[in-house]
């Protein structure tokens, strides 16, 4: 099923929570909703559920305006960060709860529900729990039955908050994989909420970056990432090294030094921000060299097989942090030491123009 | 429950901090305040407590019985168990949503509420007791409508029940709301997101999450109820069979110099005190099961 999101606002307090959003997500699409902690993520994730109220706008689903549907009727699956399992009721009536709630009408036989709850718990491969309550389970074995308990009314959408946001890094990225797999098989529409840029760029067809109440960008993780419509995404989809700077000829002038970046973009003499990701700036050791900024080498971290290197800022770039990645076979070749003066020159810079805050 | 679980969390801890030398006081503080704080409580509570059955007993058990037989106090019994009959269920009731309403939604006057839920707890039951006086007696406010449809409320049954439910209305509420908010509203989302309507969430994931803590609070309001003898005193006449409650029963003995017929209705009061207390232990103890399996809501 389809959702379309219009003209969405939501005020708590003074706080806007949600500022005119416009979204659509297509028919069996899994998307995140990507955003710092209170970027009105979960709001809209809640306001699309029908568990919060906007103050304006429609949530529009299958092309019906279903603003005014009550959550009951909605037919969409939800998932909440601590899963929300009824504590008192084993991991079988859990799952069982929404076929058990259905108008009598409508309500499948026991038997049938035993089949079907059997069905979903092979589904998310935890049968052998069927018994146990939600305390004596983990966190990934309670999200996994939260999300079959989310299934077991069939719903249209399904909507995860910070699916897995109270687990531990390990088990989150299992998980992570799992999911993609079981969207893969079951072609569900859904919305998934993270602040975890990594998480949304590995499991989501796309990605919607939300700050402020804004939708900062929308595109496919190879999109957002390589094509960063604001320097609010650049920095949030990865570590960054900034240079603030002015645009000249075929370089971005940062005091006395010269970053080079191929002309056109911007006019000559306009204010800009230069980001450049750990990986792509050079460190260079020769003192004859002229190009790039001026740095001295902190600290560097090998293992594994790339090093990290962290550079305070010299001259021009006084009071800067710089981060530097490269191959480990590359730092032994240069070995660097503390306190080493080098430069450090981007090999690509990606550029936005200065505003002032507004 | 949430005062059984507190203790039970503030045991474990308490043992660990005693294991630390750093942090272990030395024994003879320790044995100095058991010894004082068990002293002062056998003195002023359990001293107290036997005597009120050796003095029942003091003429042997056949007075007792006679004065435990008697119709005045056997309708004493009879009134008491009305009153507590009907202020439990309409606590229940009330302090349920009450509870509901201060944990679950925001809304103007909350603090309000709060406020009255708690005013019972602070006003004297004396004057509870007067203000039912002041608007049904027959010189307050309704007192010349009433008498003129023949309605008695004060020195009457319906006052006493009044009386009563004024007092003991902070039980159930006081009891839930921590439960309740400790839990917040994310299960009974789930639950209405799965298709339940407002009874059912009710019924199967709110009910059961604090049905401990509702029982604790229903055993207190009954408690009180039963033992309730201010509030009741003002607006009870004291009329003997018709309005006495078995506390303004044991009064009107003990004042008559009936000492031993005194002290044989007060074992009855006692006797139901002990069995409170066994009940509330009991579920205490469940509550802080039900709560260990239960509590770790995020990990």
């Amino acid at each position: 099923m389809s959702i379309q999101v219009r003209n969405i606002n939501k005020q708590f307090g003074a706080h806007t929570a949600l500022d005119d959003i416009r979204l659509d997500f297509h028919t069996g699409e899994l998307v995140a909703l990507l955003g710092p902690s209170g970027c009105g993520k979960t709001t809209l994730l809640r306001v699309i559920a029908g568990l919060e109220q906007a103050d304006s706008g429609q949530v529009i689903l299958d092309g019906k305006d279903a603003s005014a549907t009550h959550v009951r009727e909605r037919e969409v699956g939800f998932v909440f960060q601590h899963y929300a399992l009824f504590r008192h009721m084993t991991v079988f009536d859990n799952v069982a709860f929404g076929l058990r709630m259905k108008p009598r009408g409508q309500r499948p036989t026991e038997r049938q529900i035993d089949e079907k709850v059997g069905q979903l718990l092979g589904l998310v491969q935890l049968e052998w729990l069927a018994k146990r309550f939600p305390s004596q389970l983990s966190g990934g074995q309670r999200q996994r039955i939260a999300l079959a308990r989310a299934l077991a009314v069939e719903p249209r959408v399904l909507l995860l908050d910070e699916p897995f946001g109270a687990l531990d890094a390990k088990v989150r990225k299992e998980l992570r994989r799992w999911l993609r797999k079981l969207h893969d098989e079951l072609h569900i529409t859904s919305i998934f909420v993270t602040h975890d840029q990594e998480e949304a760029l590995e499991v989501a067809d796309r990605v919607v970056l939300m700050d402020h109440g804004h939708v900062e960008q929308i595109g496919t993780p190879e999109e957002v990432y390589r094509h960063p419509a604001t320097p609010f995404v650049y920095g949030f989809l990865g570590s960054v090294n900034l240079f603030h700077g002015r645009m000249d000829g075929e370089s971005v002038r940062v005091g006395d030094n010269l970053l080079p970046h191929p002309p056109g973009e911007y006019p000559d003499g306009a204010r800009v921000m230069a980001f450049a990701r750990p990986h792509e700036l050079e460190i260079v050791v020769d003192p004859m060299a002229t190009s790039g900024v001026s740095a001295r080498v902190g600290r560097v971290l090998s293992f594994g097989g790339s090093a990290r290197v962290e550079l305070d800022g010299t001259h021009d770039a006084d009071g800067q942090h710089f981060e530097v990645e490269l191959a480990r076979s590359r730092a032994d070749e240069l070995a660097l030491t503390e306190g080493q003066p080098v430069r450090l020159v981007p090999s690509r810079l990606k550029v936005f123009e200065h505003k002032a805050e507004a | 429950m949430s005062h059984a679980t507190t203790l039970r969390w503030r045991a474990d801890k308490a043992a660990r901090f005693e294991s630390r030398a750093a942090t272990c006081e030395a024994p003879a503080i320790k044995w100095v305040l058991v010894t004082a704080s068990l002293a002062f409580f056998t003195l002023f509570l359990l001293m107290p407590l036997a005597a009120v059955f050796v003095e029942a007993f003091a003429k042997g058990w056949r007075t007792c019985i006679a004065a435990l037989s008697d119709p005045d106090a056997l309708s004493a019994v009879r009134l008491t168990l009305i009153a507590a009959a009907i202020s439990v269920p309409l606590n229940l009731v009330f302090g349920v949503a009450a509870a509901w309403s201060i944990a679950k939604f925001e809304f103007r006057g909350k603090h309000v509420l709060i406020t009255l839920i708690d005013l019972p707890f602070s006003v004297s039951p004396v004057i509870a007791g007067l203000i039912y006086v002041l608007v049904f007696g027959a010189q307050g406010w309704l007192g010349s409508w009433l008498s003129d449809h023949d309605i008695k409320i004060i020195f009457a049954v319906p006052g006493i029940v009044l009386a009563t439910v004024f007092v003991t209305f902070p039980f159930v509420a006081r009891e839930l709301i921590p439960v309740m908010q400790a839990q917040g509203r994310e299960e009974e989302e789930a639950a209405v997101v799965l298709g339940a309507n407002g009874w059912q969430t009710f019924r199967h994931v709110t009910l059961p999450n604090i049905k401990w803590g509702l029982l604790y609070g229903v055993i207190l309001t009954n408690a009180r109820a039963m033992g309730e003898f201010g509030a009741v005193s003002v607006v009870s006449g004291h009329i003997r069979g018709l309005t006495n409650t078995l506390p303004l029963h044991v009064e009107i003995l003990y004042s008559e110099y009936q000492f031993s017929a005194a002290f044989a209705a007060a074992s009855l009061l006692a006797a139901l005190a002990l069995v409170t207390l066994c009940i509330k232990t009991w579920v205490e103890h469940r509550a802080a099961r039900a709560w260990d399996n239960t509590g770790t809501i995020t990990s």
